[in-house]
């Protein structure tokens, strides 16, 4: 199925859940927020937290800035 | 300060209370930004140089399959070691600095100190107020505590004040133009006015600009291009830091009246002519 991640397309195996877009994309142990569909998933929700096709996700981290 | 000048009496000249921010207290009235420099070492050694206690940080998309162990600013900059401040630059809609603000919230496991700006133009980066006053009241509803980038109006400024800010950050000039204080009696009348923390937060541009805000009054300033841009950013962070103490000490000692003509410092009487 395909996903949004940053504004670009994923090709993700069908009901993955967030924390395998986050293993896949190589981010486990960063300190990240997430976004499907400008909702919020709180970090402890990504292994149950599935996602569906054309799903839009932002994935942020701070750095540095005025 | 490890020796504080005291008074014929031994007790200390000046009595100053701490910088008070939502409840914390900060010993630090500069309050420093994180971007534009060469390296995270370099952010590293001028934030520590500056003695600030409060960092701003921006919210940015994760580079995807770049350098995934290239180091965060989160470990120069450490939320145990520093009190951050998330901001919202680069939001130009109150929705997108609403956004901003809980994902940083998110991010930094609830903390809900941030620095909120909407802005209105990409030439001056000046506040579009309108949205900001939005944006502000949608904040606090939420939970969050504000420290507000505005334009130098004193009615505004306490209209934020009086929406539920913690903190109100007037700019002194453009964001990242170091022109320094150009409307001070602006900046003084928001300061008299006040009942919460004023604090500069843009256009400083060298030591004097930070002194002379803070001999207004101000409860301390938010800076982030005059230290980055300088050609040694860890010597003007330091000069920041006695700047700001120096600026604050003066207001508080109150200076002397201006006089149009001279007044001799030495004794008139006994001179020898």
């Amino acid at each position: 199925m395909k996903v949004t991640v940053n504004g670009k397309n994923h090709e993700l195996k069908p009901r993955s859940s967030l924390a395998d877009l986050v293993q896949l994309l190589d981010l486990q142990g960063k300190r990240l927020a997430i976004e499907v569909n400008q909702e919020i998933v709180p970090r402890g929700q990504y292994p149950s937290f599935e996602l569906a096709e054309l799903d839009h996700v932002e994935i942020v981290h701070a750095i540095g800035g005025g | 300060m490890a020796h504080p000048a005291t008074s014929l009496d031994n007790t200390p000249v000046s009595a100053d209370s701490p910088l008070m921010i939502a409840g914390k207290t900060y010993h630090s009235r500069l309050l420093v930004g994180s971007g534009k420099y060469k390296s995270l070492e370099e952010t590293r050694l001028a934030t520590e140089a500056s003695g600030a206690e409060i960092i701003t940080v921006a919210i940015r998309r994760t580079n995807i399959g770049q350098n995934p162990d290239e180091p965060s600013l989160l470990e120069v900059i450490s939320p145990d070691k520093y009190t951050l401040l998330p901001n919202t630059a680069g939001c130009y809609t109150a929705e997108d600095a609403v956004r901003t603000c809980r994902l940083a919230r998110e991010l930094l496991d609830g903390h809900d100190l941030i620095k909120l700006e909407v802005l209105g133009d990409e030439k001056t980066l000046f506040p579009d107020v309108t949205a900001t006053l939005e944006a502000a009241e949608v904040l606090i509803k939420d939970g969050f505590q504000v420290m507000v980038y505005t334009n130098d109006d004193p009615l505004i400024a306490k209209r934020l004040e009086d929406l539920g800010c913690v903190a109100v950050m007037p700019l002194a000039a453009p964001i990242g133009s170091g022109l320094g204080i150009r409307n001070p009696y602006n900046i003084l009348t928001i300061v008299e006015n006040a009942s919460v923390p004023i604090l500069v937060d843009a256009g400083v541009g060298t030591a004097s600009d930070a002194a002379i805000a803070m001999e207004l009054g101000c409860a301390g300033i938010l800076m982030n291009t005059a230290i980055a841009a300088a050609q040694n950013p860890v010597l003007m962070a330091s000069a920041m830091k006695k700047a700001v103490e120096a600026g604050r000490e003066a207001f508080l000692a109150g200076r002397m009246p201006r006089k149009r003509f001279a007044s001799a410092s030495s004794p008139i009487d006994g001179l020898i002519i």
